[in-house]
C-alpha cells in the first residue's frame, strides 16, 4: 500500500492500495482505497471478474500482498484455465501461498430454509482463507449469487451489511462484483448501498458495430479521480485501463533539434523539428506523406533511437519495399529492433481501442519518435469529436513522455488545404503541407510550412522531388512568370537560359560591329593619309621641276646672252 | 422434483433393511440459534428416526477448514450424509414441515 498525501493539508491521510492494472492507477491517483471495499459493477462479459483477479494477481506478484479470491460463479478449474489464457497462473501462485481460490458452490434447489440462519459460515470460510495465507487483497465475485440461492432478502442484506463492515475491520482491500442493475440501481441487487467508498463501472457498447469496453470510476470517497469513461482492452497480458496522462499541459519542453531526414527541410526549418515536437504532414493523396515520414523514420533510425511507425494503410512489407524503390532502405532498421512497423485496419476495432494500443504499444517498446500514418483513416472509426478528444490524448501522452509525433493527413482535393477535418491543427507544432501544383498538364509536388511554433521557418514553396535516393527538396521557379514547377519549371529555366545567350550573342554581335567599323575608319584614315601621302609627293615632285624649270631657264636665258653677247649686268 | 415415488422406494428400504441415519449439524460458535437448532434436529429426529439415527454437531469456530471442504456458507447447516443423496437444509430448524422436505423425512405416522 502507498500513502497518497494530498495538497489541501489536511492530517488524514488515504491510504491507497494500488491494482498494478495499467491506467486504472493514474485515474483513481494511486489505486483503491486500503483496507477498504471497492464496488465493481457491470453486465455479463464486461471483465469484472478479470479486474478483480488482475488486482489479486499484481498484488501477489507485484506488491507481495497475497490475496484471496471467493469466486461464486465460477469454479476453480475454470478460474485456472480461463486466466491461464492472460499469462496467469494461478496454480504457481496457489502454490506459492499467494493466492488463494475458493469456489463456494450454492444451488438455491438444493438447499432448504428452515428457519433463522446466518451466513456465518461464509464468515469463518473467509476469515480461514484470510488468515492461513496473509491476505491482504479479497475479491468476492459474484456476490450477488447469494440472491438467487438464498430466498430470505432480509437475512441476506442483514448478512452483507455486516459482511462489508467485517471486510473493513479485517483491513483488506476488496472487491466485490456486482452484476449491472436496470433502473436506477448501479447493481442489479442494489450492492452500492452497503459498498460506498468506491464504485467502478463497466461497460461494454456497441456502436456502429465496433465494441468497446469502458471503465468509469463513478464515486471514490475522500480522493480526487477521473469522472470521465474510460475505454480498456483486454489482452495477452491482461487489461489495460488508458487514461489521460496530462490534462494540466505541463510537460518538459526540449530545445533539442532533431533532423527531418530531409537536409533541405532541416534548413527550412531552422535545423529540424524539436524534440517531442508534434508535426502534421498534410496533403492530398499521392503527395509523398508517407515517403516523408519513413526519411523521418530512418533518420532516427540513423541516430541509433528507436522508431514506431504505426500504419493504418499499408502493410508494414509493402511500406519497406516501397521505399526501397526511392532508396530508403528501413529494414535493416526492423532487423535491428530500432523500428517497429505495427500495421492494422483502422476499422477492426473503436477508436479508443486503437488509442489504448498505440499506449501499450509506446509504452512497450519506448520509442522517440512516433509515427502515425495516416490519422485521417481513424475518422472513419469514430465521430469528430471523438477523433479530436483521441487525438488530444494520443498526442498528450506522446508529449509528456518526450516522444516526437509524425502525423500524416489526408486532404481531400477541394476543400480547403489548411482545413483538417479533425481541427487538430491547434494540437501541432509543426505542420508541414504537400500540395499538388498543377500546370501544363502535370502534377508537381510542392512543400511548404505552414507553421512552426517556436522556430524561423521559411515561407518559400519548394518542389518536392522523390528520386533514387531519397528525396529531394529544390527551390521552386519563382520569377516573373510566377512560381513554377516540373517540366514547367525546366520550360521556363530554359527559356531563361536561352535569353541569356541570345543577349550575350548580342553583345558579342555588337562589339564585332565596332570593331569592323573601327577598322573601317583606320581604313579610311589609312587611305587618306595615303592619298595626302600622294598629293605631298606630287607637289614635292613639282617643285623640283619648278626648280629645275627654274635652273634651265637660267642656263638658257645665260646661253641666249651668250650668244647675244649681252653686256653682262 | 422429487416427486412420491422416491420417497416410497426410500421407506421399503427403511422397513426391510433399517438403517442409521448419519446428520451433521455445522454451527458457528455456542449461540442461542445453535443450540436451537440443536435442540429441534433432536426432537425431530426422536419423533421420526427413533434410534435409527446419529447427530455430529461440528462446530465451524474449531474447524474452519470444513467450512471449505464442506462447502458451508450459512449456519446453522444440517446435512444428511446418509442415506444418500446427500441433502442440506439451512437454518435453525424452527419450520418443521420445511424440515421434513429438506431432509426428505417422511412425516409417516401421520401420513
Amino acid at each position: 500500500m502507498t500513502e497518497v498525501t494530498d495538497n489541501t493539508g489536511f492530517p488524514e491521510v488515504l491510504q491507497k492500495c494500488p491494482t498494478g492494472i495499467r491506467g486504472l492507477d493514474d485515474i483513481t491517483d494511486g489505486g483503491l482505497p486500503g483496507g477498504r471495499p471497492t464496488l465493481i459493477a457491470g453486465g455479463p462479459g464486461s471483465g469484472k471478474t478479470l479486474i478483480a483477479m488482475e488486482f489479486l494477481v499484481r498484488g501477489a506478484t507485484q506488491y507481495d500482498e497475497p490475496g484471496v479470491f471467493i469466486a461464486f460463479e465460477e469454479r476453480e478449474e475454470d478460474l485456472v484455465k480461463n486466466f491461464a489464457s492472460l499469462g496467469f497462473d494461478l496454480k504457481e501462485l496457489e502454490a506459492q501461498k499467494k493466492l488463494l481460490v475458493d469456489y463456494i458452490h450454492i444451488e438455491r434447489s438444493e438447499i432448504e430454509e428452515t428457519g433463522e440462519y446466518d451466513l456465518e459460515g461464509l464468515f469463518i470460510r473467509l476469515n480461514y482463507a484470510i488468515d492461513s495465507i496473509g491476505a491482504k487483497r479479497v475479491v468476492l465475485d459474484t456476490i450477488e449469487s447469494l440472491f438467487s440461492a438464498l430466498t430470505n432478502e432480509g437475512i441476506l442484506r442483514a448478512e452483507l451489511r455486516r459482511l462489508f463492515h467485517w471486510l473493513k475491520t479485517k483491513g483488506v482491500t476488496a472487491i466485490i462484483t456486482g452484476e449491472r442493475g436496470g433502473g436506477d440501481t448501479l447493481t442489479r441487487r442494489g450492492l452500492e448501498e452497503y459498498v460506498s467508498d468506491c464504485v467502478i463501472t463497466l461497460d461494454h457498447r456497441v456502436e456502429g458495430q465496433i465494441a468497446t469496453r469502458r471503465l468509469r470510476v463513478v464515486k471514490y470517497r475522500g480522493s480526487k479521480h477521473g469522472t470521465n469513461e474510460y475505454p480498456f482492452l483486454i489482452d495477452e497480458h491482461g487489461i489495460s485501463v488508458l487514461p489521460i496522462t496530462s490534462l494540466e499541459l505541463d510537460h518538459d519542453v526540449s530545445t533539442e533539434r532533431i533532423p527531418t531526414g530531409v537536409l533541405r527541410l532541416d534548413t527550412m526549418l531552422g535545423g529540424g523539428f524539436y524534440r517531442g515536437s508534434s508535426i502534421l504532414i498534410s496533403g492530398t493523396a499521392g503527395t509523398g506523406k508517407t515517403t516523408l515520414a519513413a526519411s523521418f523514420a530512418r533518420a532516427t533510425c540513423e541516430r541509433g533511437e528507436r522508431c514506431l511507425y504505426l500504419a493504418f494503410e499499408e502493410a508494414p512489407r509493402q511500406i519497406i519495399r516501397n521505399m526501397r524503390t526511392i532508396g530508403i532502405d528501413l529494414e535493416p532498421y526492423v532487423r535491428q529492433g530500432l523500428l517497429k512497423i505495427h500495421a492494422a485496419r483502422p476499422t477492426i476495432f473503436g477508436l479508443e481501442l486503437h488509442l489504448v494500443t498505440m499506449y501499450k504499444m509506446i509504452n512497450e517498446f519506448k520509442p522517440s519518435v512516433a509515427v502515425v500514418d495516416p490519422i485521417t483513416n481513424l475518422i472513419t472509426v469514430g465521430s469528430e469529436t471523438e477523433v479530436k478528444s483521441m487525438l488530444t490524448r494520443l498526442i498528450d501522452m506522446l508529449k509528456a513522455s518526450q516522444i516526437t509525433a509524425l502525423f500524416t493527413h489526408l486532404t481531400h482535393g477541394g476543400a480547403p488545404l489548411e482545413l483538417t477535418e479533425m481541427g487538430v491543427s491547434s494540437l501541432i507544432d509543426t505542420w508541414a503541407l504537400l500540395r499538388d501544383i498543377e500546370i501544363g498538364g502535370e502534377r508537381n509536388r510542392g512543400l511548404y510550412i505552414l507553421k512552426s511554433r517556436g522556430m524561423e521557418h521559411s515561407n518559400q514553396i519548394r518542389e518536392f522531388l522523390m528520386t533514387g535516393q531519397g528525396i529531394d527538396i529544390i527551390d521552386a521557379y519563382t520569377g516573373p512568370a510566377g512560381v513554377l514547377t516540373g517540366t514547367a519549371r525546366v520550360v521556363q529555366e530554359a527559356k531563361d537560359r536561352v535569353l541569356e545567350v541570345e543577349r550575350k550573342e548580342e553583345i558579342e554581335r555588337k562589339k564585332r560591329d565596332l570593331e569592323r567599323q573601327r577598322k573601317a575608319v583606320e581604313a579610311q584614315i589609312a587611305a587618306l593619309r595615303a592619298e595626302y601621302e600622294a598629293g605631298e609627293e606630287k607637289f614635292r615632285k613639282f617643285t623640283q621641276e619648278e626648280e629645275r624649270r627654274k635652273e634651265i631657264q637660267e642656263e638658257v636665258r645665260k646661253e641666249i646672252a651668250r650668244i647675244r653677247k649681252a653686256d653682262v649686268p | 422434483m422429487n416427486n412420491i415415488k422416491e420417497p416410497q422406494q426410500e421407506s421399503e428400504i427403511q422397513e426391510t433393511e433399517p438403517e442409521v441415519w448419519e446428520l451433521r449439524l455445522y454451527i458457528a460458535g455456542q449461540t442461542a440459534r445453535s443450540d436451537a437448532a440443536l435442540a429441534n434436529l433432536k426432537r425431530i429426529c426422536e419423533e421420526h428416526l427413533a434410534g435409527k439415527y446419529r447427530i455430529e454437531v461440528i462446530d465451524l469456530l474449531k474447524n474452519p477448514q470444513i467450512a471449505r471442504d464442506h462447502q458451508i456458507l450459512a449456519t446453522p447447516t444440517v446435512i444428511r450424509k446418509l442415506p444418500e443423496p446427500l441433502k442440506k437444509t439451512i437454518g435453525d430448524l424452527s419450520q418443521t414441515e420445511r424440515v421434513l422436505v429438506g431432509l426428505d423425512l417422511r412425516p409417516l405416522k401421520k401420513e
